[in-house]
Order: structure tokens, then sequence, then C-alpha cells
């Protein structure tokens, strides 16, 4: 199988998030916005913040993925580029999880890019940094591919933004309980194996439902 | 091309059932019928979009779909949608030359939502020109071209059937184009 | 087995076999929950390491706890059975199932709430592993017929139901296994484990009368459902042929 769909469709999504979002000050402003209401909504004592401080991130992250990702099949389906797609002899599946990377790097991956900094804030000590930002970036993936699936299967739905949060959010729940455990325990602990295996676990079934679904919105 | 007893129901509704299709070289056959009748169906079915509740699709080769939602996105220009479309296919085609015929050359680099509707469809009207497909599948393509638009897609959909390609296409009887045969749904 | 599936998987067959199925498992249902019930209620001494006369509801409970499983597990496997073979009763059951499956982890969640606040001091309690991955289910069975009920034809409902139930069906070992691990990092000695030692023999009898009982209940409303959406079905397909469609 040549290449080219793949990288082509990724180039595709990439541009459309962008374009779509403003570039990077979507998400960035997404993130710092939400990161600015924590102290004045739960306090700001230095050890409540480092308490609450990564649990809200994940919140952040969990939200960023179902709004980003409403639209991304959606606007395939209306504008006819997803008729395209399916016709390719390129596996849809892999255009799917292709799309899905595309959007977690738009619109997730400046969370992880942007951990040290929330870290400061959020008076979280500095040996944690890096599982955070690994869990992030694992579980950030997760969460994309996991909402990818709902966004697929509700493609055609007319205001699916609800619907996919609500098939999404139960299978969030492995990945944030590992990813929080991550952000406590840091490598040493398995909790930071069992994200990795989640991600794999994600990375191996979502993309073939992905596919199911939009070969089904295309229908 | 050939579909063998093919069926579609829509809800509880069928649309047709028992529909046999054979398209040959250089044939182009007008798809004619009222609205909701089953000319898209049909069409999204030969394409392989959709799966027939019954019967089955034979294909030799590959095909170009052109559908009445024109497959641009919102961001991106005539010329990167057609180059986009040529790299996907690896196709060689000089996308300056195609942008010429089809008369884009001055909107070649504004965005798809800001073209036209006619601009628009020229836009998905050229990727039939990137790459030589032997079957065209096209839904309604004269709905939003202007007179000069229709008589150049007229000639080019008679020139592809005079080389041997095949059409299957939904047209309104007003089409400036004289098909082969006509099948009624 | 094979032989009665393709028997069954004929509606009209189906409606022949769930005409008597239904009344019968409806009688024998109540008539062993009921046993179960008087059993509980009257019969068993009441075990005070459970928390006195609340265990009594452990019979309720527990067997609509084992229950819940196994409707997301018949949900997964009509789904699949449907996606794979295309029949169209095994759609017909999936879709009966969502709404019983809502309705039996709604009742395991109260039951063990209440139960919960007698021996636990809480009506709620996050840390709780089993209450937990009954949550879960029943957003699941949720999600499963928000789906369906947002999408326009009964093709594209049944495809995107199974496709999504399958999808869960591969997810719930693992969203069990991770809410094991985060409850076993946040239950403190304090809380009495529910099963405590290994049943009673006085116990265990009403209860598996109960879970039999309550097992014929449920397959009742969900051939219930089955025939329901079967009889709409041939009167959408009549009113079609009515308004001239085909």
């Amino acid at each position: 199988m040549r290449a080219a769909p793949i990288r082509r469709s990724f180039v595709q999504a990439v541009m459309e998030a962008w374009s779509g979002g403003a570039g990077l000050l979507l998400p960035v402003g997404f993130f710092s916005g939400t990161a600015m209401l924590v102290p004045f909504a739960l306090g700001s004592a230095p050890d409540v913040l480092s308490d609450i401080g990564p649990g809200m991130l994940w919140l952040a992250l969990a939200l960023a993925s179902l709004v980003t990702l409403e639209r991304v099949f959606q606007a395939d389906l209306h504008d006819g580029a997803l008729d395209l797609w399916v016709q390719e002899p390129a596996a849809i599946s892999l255009v799917a999880l292709t799309k899905t990377l595309a959007h977690w790097s738009v619109s997730g991956l400046p969370l992880v890019l942007l951990t040290p900094l929330y870290g400061l804030m959020f008076q979280v000590p500095p040996e944690t940094t890096l599982p955070a930002m690994a869990a992030f970036g694992l579980g950030g993936l997760t969460f994309f591919l996991w909402g990818g699936v709902a966004a697929a299967l509700s493609a055609s739905v007319a205001r699916g933004g609800l619907l996919i949060a609500l098939l999404a959010l139960p299978l969030y729940l492995p990945t944030l309980i590992f990813g929080g455990l991550t952000v406590k325990t840091g490598f040493e602990d398995s909790a930071f194996l069992f994200l990795l295996a989640s991600t794999l676990f994600a990375l191996g079934v979502a993309p073939p439902a992905m596919g199911a679904a939009l070969r089904l919105a295309a229908d | 091309m050939q579909g063998h007893g093919l069926g579609a129901v829509r809800g509880e509704r069928i649309l047709f059932s028992g529909l046999n299709f054979t398209l040959g070289a250089g044939e182009l056959v007008a798809l004619r019928g009222v609205n909701g009748a089953g000319k898209t169906t049909l069409l999204r079915q030969l394409a392989g979009l959709s799966q027939p509740q019954a019967g089955r699709v034979d294909r030799a080769g590959r095909h170009h779909w052109i559908s009445h939602n024109n497959g641009l996105k919102a961001h991106e220009t005539p010329r990167r949608h057609l180059m986009h479309w040529a790299r996907v296919w690896g196709s060689s085609a000089g996308i300056d030359e195609v942008l010429t015929m089809l008369r884009l050359k001055r909107p070649a680099d504004v965005p798809c939502s800001l073209l036209s509707a006619g601009q628009k469809r020229r836009t998905a009207l050229g990727r039939l020109l990137l790459e030589v497909r032997p079957v065209w599948l096209l839904d309604e393509p004269f709905n939003a071209l202007d007179a000069e638009g229709q008589a150049w897609l007229g000639t080019l959909m008679t020139d592809h059937c005079a080389r041997g390609g095949a059409i299957v296409a939904a047209l309104h009887a007003a089409a400036p184009i004289t098909p082969v045969r006509e099948f009624t749904l | 087995m094979g032989h009665m599936w393709s028997v069954l998987a004929n509606p009209h067959r189906f409606l022949g076999f769930s005409r008597y199925a239904v009344p019968s498992a409806y009688s024998l249902g109540l008539i062993l929950f009921a046993w179960s019930l008087y059993q509980a209620l009257w019969r068993v001494p009441p075990d005070e390491f459970q928390g006195g006369d609340i265990m009594r509801g452990m019979f309720v409970h527990v067997p609509s706890a084992w229950l819940c499983m196994g409707l997301y597990l018949g949900l997964a496997v009509a789904s699949f059975v449907w996606f794979i073979w295309r029949h169209e009763l095994a759609d017909v059951a999936a879709r009966a199932i969502a709404p019983v499956g809502a309705a039996y982890t709604a009742l395991c969640l109260a039951t063990g709430s209440v139960w919960g606040k007698a021996t636990w001091g809480t009506w709620w309690l996050w840390d709780d592993p089993r209450i937990m991955s009954v949550l879960v289910l029943f957003f699941l069975f949720l999600g499963y017929m928000a789906l369906r009920a947002a999408l326009e034809t009964r093709q594209s409902a049944a495809r995107a139901g199974a496709i999504l139930a399958m999808i869960g069906a591969v997810n719930v070992p693992l969203i069990k296994f991770s809410v094991d691990i985060w409850a076993s990092l946040h239950q403190g000695p304090s809380v009495i484990r529910a099963e405590g030692p290994a049943l009673a023999a006085v116990y265990l009898h009403p209860l598996l009368i109960g879970f039999l009982g309550q097992g014929l209940l449920v397959s009742a409303m969900v051939l219930t459902l089955m025939r329901a959406e079967i009889f709409s079905q041939q009167a959408d397909r009549l009113m079609a042929r009515r308004l001239g469609g085909g």
C-alpha cells in the first residue's frame, strides 16, 4: 500500500484543524483559561492547588478531545470528503487514525508542552513534571482515540456533541485512573505501564471501529 | 460495470428491488426519476458507498465520483484541493493546466468557503481531469454551472465516452447533453 | 443448538414460540421470585455481620448485579451475531435488552445504595469497585439507547449500535480492572467487605432461586419488548405499503 494517501490525510487534517481553530492559539487559550478558573473556584492554598491542579488538567484534556472531535467527521460527511476517502483503496481505518492523530497533535499535544508551566502555577513538585507530561501525552492520545470512535458513530447526528460525550466518557475511565496515578507515582509504579497498555489497546481497537462507523456514516 | 438484483430500503420504504443494471464501454446512461425515486442511492451503490440491501455490484477498474456536495474542505483553495487528490492518487497531471481548463485561474488561491457554488462545482469536476478512470459516476453534474460551464462539461462527457469511457449520471431532462440510454427509476 | 437458532431467527417462528414462552416465564419467574422474597424476609435469620436485617435486601440486590453483567453480555453477543450474520432477530434482541439493562443497573445501584447506607453509613462510595463497575454499565446502556434513538433509520441504528456495544464489551474488562486498582488504593480498613465469610447454605438457596426467578422475569421482559418491536416493524411495513412506497 502506498504511503501518500495516509500522509496527505494527515496534512489535510492538520490544516483543517489549524485553520478552523486559529492555529495553536485556541487550544492554548482553552487550557490556560481552564487553568485560570481553578484557583478561583477551589481556593488558592498551595496544597489544595497541587492536589487539584492535575485533575483539572485531565478534565480540560477530556473536554478538549470531545469539543474538537465533534466537528471532525461531521464536517467530512457534510462537505463530501468522507465519500472520497471511503472510496480510497487505503483502509479507511488508517485514514481515520491519521485524522485523529492530526487533531490530537493540534489540540492535545499543546497541553503536554505547557505542562511545566502549569506545574509552576499549581505548585506541583518539579520531579513529577516529566511523568505528568508522559501521562498527559499518552492519556490525551487515548482520549482522542475513544472520542474519535464516539464522534464517528455520531457523525450523522445533527447535534452530536452531547451524544459523543455520553458515548465516550465511560471509555475514558481507565485512562483517567491510570493517568492520574502516573502523575502521582511517576514511572516507578506499575500505573505507568497500565497507562501505556491501555493506550496500545486503544490504538489497536479504536481504528477499526472508527473505520466501520465511518463506512456506516457514508452509507 | 454491472449491478445484479440491486435493492434499496430507506426506513421501511422500498426504493427499488430486483434492479439489474449494465454499463458498457462508450455508454452514457442518464438516470431519470422523480425526486426521491432513488437515483442518488443507486449511484452510491454503484460507487460502493452504500451497501445494497440486496444484490451485488461488479466493478472493473476505478471510477470518479462527483456528488452534490463537492468534497471540498472549507479551508482548501481550488489549487490545494486538486493538488491534494493528485498526490493521494499519485497522479502527475499539471495542476495549472487543469485550473486553466476549468477557468479557475483567477480564484485558484481563494479558500473554498469564499467561492460561488459554480466555482466549487468546477473545482470538484477538476478531479475528473486528474486521473484517467474508465467510469464516471455523476450526481446532477450540471447543477450550479453557468451556460459556458454546462457546454464545457457536455463536451467533456461526450469526449470521455468517445474515448471508450462510460458515464452514469443522474440528469434532469433539461441537461444539455443527449444520453445514449435512459434508465428510469 | 445451531438448528434451534436458525429456527428462532425466523420472526414468525419467534412470534409463535414467544407467545407461549412469555406468559410461562412471567408466571414461573414470579413464583420463584416470590418464594425467595418470602424466604428472605421471614425465614432466614438475620446476619449481624452484614448489618442485621438490612442484609435481607441482598436477595434482590445480588441477583440484580449478576443480571446487569449478564444483560450487557447478552447485548454484546446479540450485536456480534447481528454484525457478522445479519440475523434481523439478533438486532431486535439487542434493541430490547438495552432498556431492561438500564433499568436493572439502576435497580442494582439503588438497592446497593440502601444497603451501603446501612453497612457503610453512606449512600454512595466512590471507592467501591462494584458500584463503579455497575455505574459504568449503566452509562454504557444509556449511551447505546441514546445512539440508537439519535440515528434516523433502523438499519443505521442497528449498525451503529452493534459497533458501540462491541467496543463497550471489549472495554468492560479494562474498566473493571482499572476501578479495582483505584479501589485498592483508596479503600480504608474500616470498610466492611460485603462478601464477608463464605455464604451459608441457608442464604445460598433462596439467593439462587431468587436469581433464577429474576432471570426468568428479565427474559420475559426482553421477549415482550422483542415481540413489540417485531409488531411495530410489521405495522411500519404495512403503513409504507399503504402510502405506496413499496
